[in-house]
């Protein structure tokens, strides 16, 4: 579902002297379907940097991407947003959403960018609320005033509306408690039962060590740094 | 997929100066592109030649058609490129009143163009516009004042509702929200963005504000001296730029 050759990065800092900051060499990685694969390493090693890379957010040096047959590298703008939009998607840690837009619905527009009925989507999306201890009486509130908690969970409930084919998780149980980082672990377990192939980073190790199959270590991609270093 | 517009070497010199140089790119249905630069970077010379108001030294403009077929629309005849400019094309301007007739009702503004493309019935006329005033949530009861009489923000939706009545297929937008408050701002960009996606409308969008794009726009242009500099993927341009001057750009914004 997802798989990853010959993968590199630099940054150029044109505004600092043109400093060239080489930040990942030949990174490889298949992820197949049903399969969750944990990114480990210190930080700055990379992790971030290769899970925004495979989204299309940071642009590859060199290599290839390929998710689901779409190679992210050199894919055009739109057939990116396709590939967004129906395949792959992403739980960030920070929440960002259009102003004055009530938080059923932004749960529920990843559905309906795939076509899905509004009633269905608003539906599934008071679901997944509900599953994550969101207070109903803050369904129709626009989640910019919402507590930090509170926004992480409506990020996770729009990341796992609609089921994509491939996820990239970063860091889904960060600051979670007890009850709804249990929730997210069963998400994420539906997830990969339904066949989805899951890339993340988890610094909770308990919840790696449930849901992973394998580990990572970015590091050894990364220049001047060795594995297990620092 | 086939391009709703191909834009090939554009290029428009005021003088020995240059307005915009070879620009090139194909816009797809249901796109939105943002073109960002500074004041002078060329973007609302590129913009006023994409949309007719200008005429390019050099460069084809090509418009797919309702049967299909590529016209170029800089080398079209003018009443061609006028039905075209009334029917599947809008353009929003940055200042309402460049946009609307300010001695006319708000109701009028909106059927006007409607009777431009032909309608004759005044009860469907006043239907319609009534319908697009709520759907820019401007109430009904001011059907018949002038814009003269609305606040700036309210201007501005109602030029939008003005443009897209006909059902355009592209729009072009030149600093939409410029001038406005943030929380109109806001407002305005929420209403943008589902009409976008509602209709399927393909819109260029032309700011200097980036978080504007951010929401708004698939991909992003960025412009400097008449140039074009980086193109791509609007949050993959803004949060890995790989350009000398879209990094000094990105990097000047002040954090809220």
């Amino acid at each position: 579902m997802i798989e990853i050759r010959n993968l590199s990065k630099t940054f150029t800092l044109h505004n600092q002297g043109g400093a060239v900051i080489p930040v990942m060499h030949g990174a490889e990685l298949v992820v197949a379907p049903g399969e969750c694969v944990a990114l480990t390493g210190a930080s700055g090693a990379g992790k971030s940097t290769l899970m925004r890379m495979i989204y299309g957010n940071y642009l590859a040096a060199g290599g290839s991407i390929v998710v689901d047959g779409v190679d992210v590298v050199q894919a055009e703008p739109r057939e990116i947003l396709a590939l967004r939009r129906d395949v792959l998607g992403y739980v960030s840690q920070f929440l960002r959403v259009v102003p004055r837009v009530p938080t059923v619905d932004v749960v529920a527009e990843p559905l309906l960018a795939v076509g899905a009925e509004g009633e269905a989507a608003r539906a599934k999306a008071r679901e997944l609320l509900a599953r994550l201890n969101i207070p109903e009486r803050l369904w129709s509130l626009s989640p910019t005033s919402f507590s930090g908690g509170e926004q992480q969970r409506v990020n996770i409930a729009r990341g796992f509306a609609h089921d994509y084919p491939a996820m990239l998780l970063d860091e889904p149980t960060a600051s979670l408690d007890a009850t709804n980082r249990e929730t997210v672990l069963s998400l994420i377990e539906e997830a990969k039962a339904r066949g989805a192939a899951i890339v993340g980073i988890f610094h909770d190790e308990a919840a790696r060590a449930r849901v992973c199959d394998r580990e990572i270590d970015v590091s050894i991609y990364t220049p001047g740094l060795t594995a297990g270093a620092a | 997929m086939t391009p709703l517009l191909q834009v090939q070497n554009i290029s428009k010199f005021y003088g020995h100066r240059i307005g915009c140089q070879d620009v090139n790119f194909d816009l797809y249905p249901g796109e939105v592109m943002g073109i960002v630069g500074e004041s002078g970077s060329g973007k609302s010379t590129l913009l006023n030649c994409l949309a007719g108001f200008l005429t390019p030294e050099t460069g084809e403009v090509r418009f797919e058609m309702r049967d299909g077929e590529m016209r170029d629309t800089v080398t079209m005849s003018e009443p061609e490129r006028r039905m075209l400019s009334r029917t599947d094309w809008a353009f929003v301007h940055q200042h309402a009143r460049d946009g609307l007739r300010m001695n006319v009702s708000a109701g009028g503004n909106v059927g006007e163009r409607l009777m431009a493309v032909g309608a004759r019935h005044y009860g469907n006329i006043r239907a319609e516009a009534v319908d697009w005033l709520g759907r820019v949530e401007i109430s009904e009861e001011r059907v018949d004042d002038r814009p003269t009489q609305f606040s700036g923000g309210m201007q501005q939706r109602l030029q939008i509702a003005r443009n897209l009545v006909t059902g355009p297929r592209l729009v072009f937008m030149d600093e939409p929200t410029g001038g406005l408050d943030v929380s109109v701002q806001a407002r305005l960009l929420d209403l943008l963005r589902g009409l976008v996606r509602e209709m399927g409308l393909s819109a260029i969008i032309v700011t200097h504000d980036l978080a504007v794009v951010r929401l708004l726009a698939d991909r992003l242009m960025v412009m400097k001296d008449g140039h074009v500099v980086e193109t791509g993927l609007t949050d993959q341009v803004l949060d890995d730029p790989q350009h000398a001057y879209t990094q000094l750009l990105v990097s000047s914004v002040l954090q809220v």
